[in-house]
């Protein structure tokens, strides 16, 4: 059976995908039987602890760990000097962040950890740690940390992109585009320059980082933890420890959220080398403090935007310098910032510069869409600000100036099939957009993009003598994937839904697998299980040619058996998958298909967002009336869980927008470390979130599967910004716009 | 040190334990009963992850000791369910999609099974406010409203 | 540590003296294990008085109200009678936390946890409440305005503590609110508070008044002048803007993460005006 190209085969009507069975983890979920990353334990296990840096900037000239170590109860402690240095670069920075060297660069740097027999036993060992820090001048804004005289954390670390003379705080400088600025600029009838600031976030999952350790003398490793990658957390744990990959085996418990939070390690490398040190296993826990303080929060960002519109509403050139802190190391998403920034639009001049800078803050990690929404903030803001200033509809201009298919995108490529202004005009066509608004309350809209990705990814589909498929993959469930895989591998082998059963395995059953991130699980898991699925398609129809004496190519597979191709191939009844099953150890032996890649051709995500919001002009309060999300899917595998990211995204990038920021004071020290000052949304503060699934298949993939889990993040802090503007008359260029912000904007008339 | 010894009840079984005096309840269920569906999002009070009912009152239970839960009645998620039977909730939430990570989920069940004891019609308003010390970070808590008062809408019919 | 559990007010007393160390009453719990959690407090003993029956009752008489220091804010939002006696109070008890801590939390905690932003503290204020607090000398009743002496601080001395608050019985025609700003609808510390207690003659003017503002000072502060603005007055637009200038001006609150100096006195003024409208319609006053 010959399968050319992955589009080629793509169902022309679909079974299983697009409809909403029940997931496989529910019952467990809802019951509390499913275990999480602190639900698990081990004979002889002992509590991990960290020690953590009090101050934001401070050299170590010592610890003194005795007092600790003799400590009845305690039976290990460690330190950076139990970690020699890796052989991998690369993990240099992960390695200093999990426990400081010779300096702490941030208020809560681990500088030490206790492995005792409880958490109260742990906490005294802490105590009994003597650090002797020499506290250091320290730095925690952006701008005030490229100025030249401000406090250094790192000095030539700089790449050859910056240019001399900036602060050794300047890590990167990054530049996209094409045109000319000046000149499309001097086209347009009116130029907006205006500085946009955001604060920095954290993901918010609810489930702080947990893991057990089990580390033997020899290397031999067992670890579970909740992460968004476990193949990620052997292969950085092993380069860490000085261990081979096989050595460590890495199971992923049920992750209670991620966003991009638990794409990295933190405790992990720690709890393996106390186990390893003490003998026995260590489970390590973190507090919601330690979350907020230790973890890894967004970039904040200051950025200055100049854009020249025509009255008619033509962007002429767009131009954005962008600087992102991303805490203490480099590699904040500045890069992903300035190429998403001007993502949506057709423009023939466009230019963003970005820096990536360090401050005296915990090292940043993916957010759902790194560095992309607060560039769609400044730029959507902006243009917003132009559109109302000539009178035009905010959602005309931007389809004015749309990108589409065959448009060259501000970052580089050429777009192939995009949805961009199926969004647009699925917006200005619905309900929403001309209901009526009351006194106070305003309208406002932003699109947002995302790249999405692929990576390596292994499935592996196992067909069991009574005709169930189990399909192993490595990439652990944090938005119901486990179901779409199913379904996948279901529509494509055309059976019952409810005869596939996904499971994801640890790290010494597949090779290896990239985090669940860059909403990639549903585009490259699934195109992986797809394949997989056809490769055990073929298979199975080698059998029944087997079984009936004629050739392999005059088999198909249809509605879920291999039949005779045509007239010519002979008579013979169809033989289901169950059947071909049964008798599997008669022709063979037992029937697989599996698909190793790195997937390519993830298909780019657009989504229009649009909200009503209503202020109260005496108190600066905002109150969300009412949402709806517009995005394009490609195809919605499981429509159910495709509207639930939509409106989880959607809802942080509210919180984001109103409520959530990193407060330091002037200490550098982080001033609301828990979820009573750190303000997520909750249930009270928001209406229903309606959503618009559009789709516009994605050519790289077999069913037109796009990713849509970080778009959705995108677009809402500007469409939140242009909807209190337009409430309050008043134009709000830093978030969070939190009431004492807002009011003071009110009574003094302007922004 | 000594411990204290706990006698109390946990959906409807008779328990006994021994925990330190600043053990909260949640330490409790989750380190010496092996009861870990109630979660600890934040230890302070303000995620509702750890929701459990004492004598029939939705609670915190990390803000209570172990000491505290003697001769009282708990009911913890593992409650929730009838033997192979569950409750209208947890069957509306698999349903729904009301829930995406789980991790929420066993507290907001309690949570709402609380409410729909105390009143069985909520508006979505209700539902709302009630459910503001439950915090989700994955669904915008969309799908777990409309869940909880179609939930509530097919037990009043039911009874 | 150790937990003691008394079944008696006088059992209460004589372990509350004869412990040692540092001894923390326990009531809900809601602020006292937050701080234990956060190192803040490393009490050696923990004296909870859930035990004490008389501690758990609502009771009523010819003069007023007795709430017990053991009572949650859940259970005071159920008791029918005292909800139509004192809505302000029962609503401000009500809007501390979540339902959760509800099912917890105590007026007479929040009282005496004395955060400068207690959610309970002014409405208590503007009714009038008192604290009666037990101590190894007896019973003593103390106003409850007087009862937070800063941030964290109380008049109680060593071995005492709260066993009941009283209200008075609402005089006729009168009404009370609570209300306060918070950036999101519900789980958030005051960032301004104020109650207003009032009481309307047959004719509709004010004739006494008591108004409270939290989270801008020390301790909830009792706002004379703000009163004096409204009694003799129908509770017009006029007194009204008087009644918020007044009480801007007696904010005397700081800047911090929730907060700017600026926002928390003007909002002092706009909750003001807001709280009187309610309180008024309740009383019975034309809206």
């Amino acid at each position: 059976m010959a399968l050319d190209s992955k589009t080629d085969t793509r169902p022309q009507q679909f079974k299983v995908v697009g409809t909403r069975p029940l997931r496989p983890d529910g019952i467990d979920k809802v019951t509390g039987r499913a275990r999480f990353g602190a639900d698990m334990s081990a004979p002889g296990m002992l509590v991990g602890l960290v020690l953590r840096s009090p101050h934001p900037h401070a050299r170590i000239r010592s610890i003194d760990t005795s007092a600790a170590e003799a400590l009845t109860g305690v039976h290990a402690v460690v330190t950076r000097a139990d970690f020699a240095p890796p052989a991998d670069p690369g993990v240099a920075d992960v390695l200093d962040n999990c426990m400081a060297g010779d300096k702490a660069l941030y208020d809560g740097h681990a500088v030490a950890a206790v492995a005792a027999i409880s958490g109260k036993v742990a906490r005294q060992a802490l105590k009994l740690i003597k650090v002797d820090y020499q506290p250091l001048p320290h730095v925690t804004d952006v701008d005030a940390a490229m100025a030249p005289d401000a406090p250094a954390l790192h000095e030539g670390r700089a790449d050859e992109t910056v240019p001399a003379g900036m602060s050794p705080n300047v890590m990167a400088r990054h530049e996209f585009g094409h045109g000319d600025i000046d000149a499309g600029l001097s086209q347009a009838d009116r130029v907006l320059e205006r500085s946009y600031r955001t604060e920095a976030t954290h993901q918010g999952y609810i489930e702080p980082h947990a893991c057990l350790a089990t580390m033997a003398p020899d290397g031999q490793a067992d670890l579970w933890c909740c992460t968004q990658g476990h193949y990620m957390v052997r292969n950085t744990c092993a380069a860490i420890l000085g261990i081979e990959q096989g050595q460590l085996r890495v199971t992923a418990s049920e992750i209670g959220g991620g966003f991009g939070g638990k794409t990295t390690v933190f405790l992990e490398p720690v709890a393996l080398k106390l186990s390893q040190k003490s003998g026995r296993p260590v489970k390590m826990v973190m507090s919601r403090a330690e979350v907020l303080r230790a973890t890894g929060p967004t970039a904040s960002s200051s950025i200055d935007v100049r854009i020249g519109m025509t009255r008619d509403g033509r962007i002429t050139a767009g131009f954005a310098e962008l600087r992102y802190q991303g805490g203490a190391y480099p590699g904040s998403p500045v890069d992903m910032g300035s190429m998403s920034a001007f993502a949506p639009y057709d423009l023939e001049n466009v230019r963003t510069v970005g820096f990536d800078v360090v401050t005296n803050r915990p090292k940043q990690a993916a957010y759902r869409a790194p560095g992309a929404p607060m560039a769609a903030f400044a730029v959507e803001s902006a243009i917003d600000e132009l559109a109302r200033g000539f009178g035009l509809d905010p959602l005309d201009v931007r389809l004015h100036n749309a990108a589409r298919e065959g448009t060259k995108a501000s970052y580089g490529p050429t777009y192939p099939a995009i949805g961009l202004e199926a969004t647009l005009r699925t917006a200005k066509d619905h309900p929403h957009w001309s209901a009526p608004l009351g006194p106070n309350q305003g309208r406002g809209v932003a699109c947002g993009f995302w790249f999405n990705f692929g990576g390596d990814t292994c499935v592996s589909l196992n067909i069991t003598p009574d005709g169930t498929v189990t399909l192993s993959e490595g990439n652990p469930d944090i938005g119901g994937s486990r179901a779409s895989m199913s379904m996948m591998a279901a529509e494509e082998l055309g059976i019952p839904y409810d005869r596939v059963r996904t499971v994801i395995a640890d790290t010494g059953s597949l090779g290896q697998n990239e985090v669940t991130d860059g909403s990639r699980v549903t585009f490259a898991v699934g195109l992986a299980t797809i394949e997989a699925a056809r490769a055990a398609k073929r298979e199975m129809c080698k059998r029944a040619a087997q079984v009936w004496g004629i050739d392999e190519d005059a088999v198909i597979w249809e509605d879920g058996a291999a039949r005779p191709a045509g007239p010519n191939a002979g008579q013979h009844p169809p033989m289901s998958l169950a059947e071909i099953a049964a008798i599997a150890s008669n022709t063979g032996g037992p029937i697989a298909g599996h698909f190793e890649v790195n997937a390519e051709g993830a298909g780019v995500s657009f989504a229009t967002h649009m909200v009503d919001t209503e202020v109260d002009p005496d108190t600066g309060a905002v109150k969300v009336l009412r949402y709806t999300v517009f995005q394009d899917a490609g195809k919605a595998v499981h429509p159910s869980y495709v509207e639930g990211q939509f409106q989880g995204g959607a809802v942080q990038g509210i919180g984001w927008a109103l409520n959530e920021e990193y407060i330091y004071g002037e200490d550098g020290i982080l001033q609301n470390p828990g979820f009573l000052d750190y303000r997520i949304p909750v249930a009270s503060d928001l209406p229903m979130i309606d959503t618009v699934i559009l789709e516009i298949p994605n050519p790289g993939h077999p069913y037109g599967v796009r990713g849509v889990g970080e778009t959705s993040i995108v677009p809402p802090l500007a469409a939140v910004a242009n909807s209190v503007s337009d409430a309050a008359g008043v134009r709000m260029t830093s978030l969070p716009i939190s009431p004492p912000k807002l009011l003071a904007a009110i009574r003094s008339g302007g922004s | 040190m000594s411990k204290i010894h706990v006698t109390t009840t946990i959906n409807g079984d008779p328990v006994e334990y021994l925990c330190d005096a600043e053990e909260t309840l949640l330490d409790v269920l989750r380190d010496h009963l092996g009861l870990t569906g109630s979660k600890e999002g934040c230890g302070t009070g303000d995620c509702g992850a750890c929701s459990v009912t004492v004598d029939g009152r939705l609670v915190c239970s990390c803000l209570m000791l172990g000491a505290e839960a003697a001769g009282r009645e708990i009911g913890t998620i593992e409650g929730m369910a009838k033997g192979d039977q569950l409750h209208p909730l947890q069957r509306k939430f698999i349903e729904q999609a009301a829930l995406q990570c789980g991790i929420c989920t066993p507290g907001i069940l309690v949570a709402a099974k609380s409410l729909l004891d105390h009143n069985p019609d909520p508006s979505e308003e209700e539902t709302r406010y009630w459910l503001a010390g439950n915090l989700c970070r994955c669904t915008g808590y969309d799908k777990i409203i409309r869940a909880v008062l179609d939930a509530a809408k097919d037990m009043r019919e039911a009874s | 540590m150790q937990y003691l559990s008394p079944s008696t007010i006088d059992d209460a007393i004589r372990l509350l003296s004869s412990q040692t160390g540092d001894c923390k009453v326990l009531a809900g719990g809601t602020d006292l294990l937050v701080r234990m959690r956060s190192g803040f407090a490393e009490p050696d003993s923990i004296l909870d008085i859930k035990r004490i029956d008389e501690l758990r009752r609502i009771s009523r008489d010819a003069d007023g109200w007795r709430i017990g220091a053991a009572v949650s804010g859940a259970e005071m939002g159920e008791h029918a009678d005292l909800v139509a006696d004192w809505p302000g109070v029962v609503e401000a008890v009500n809007l501390i936390g979540s339902t959760q801590i509800q099912g917890r939390a105590t007026m007479a905690g929040n009282l005496c946890n004395a955060s400068p932003a207690a959610d309970s503290v002014p409405a208590m204020i503007a009714a009038g409440a008192v604290a009666r607090i037990a101590g190894p000398d007896g019973l003593r009743d103390i106003p409850v305005a007087d009862v937070p002496t800063g941030p964290g601080k109380t008049c109680l001395a060593p071995g005492e503590f709260v066993t009941s608050i009283w209200l008075p019985s609402r005089p006729e025609r009168s009404g009370d609110a609570y209300l306060r700003f918070i950036p999101r609808t519900e789980m958030d510390i005051a960032v301004v508070g104020c109650a207003v207690a009032l009481t309307l003659d047959a004719g509709g003017t004010c004739t006494a008044a008591r108004v409270s503002l939290g989270a801008v000072a020390p301790t909830a502060i009792l706002v004379d002048a703000a009163a004096d603005t409204l009694i003799g007055t129908t509770v017009d637009d006029a007194a009204l803007d008087a009644l918020a200038r007044t009480c801007s001006d007696a904010a005397k609150p700081i800047a911090d993460k929730r907060g700017t100096v600026e926002f928390r006195v003007h909002v002092a003024g706009v909750l003001a005006k807001r709280a009187t409208i309610i309180a008024k319609t309740r009383a019975g006053g034309a809206t």
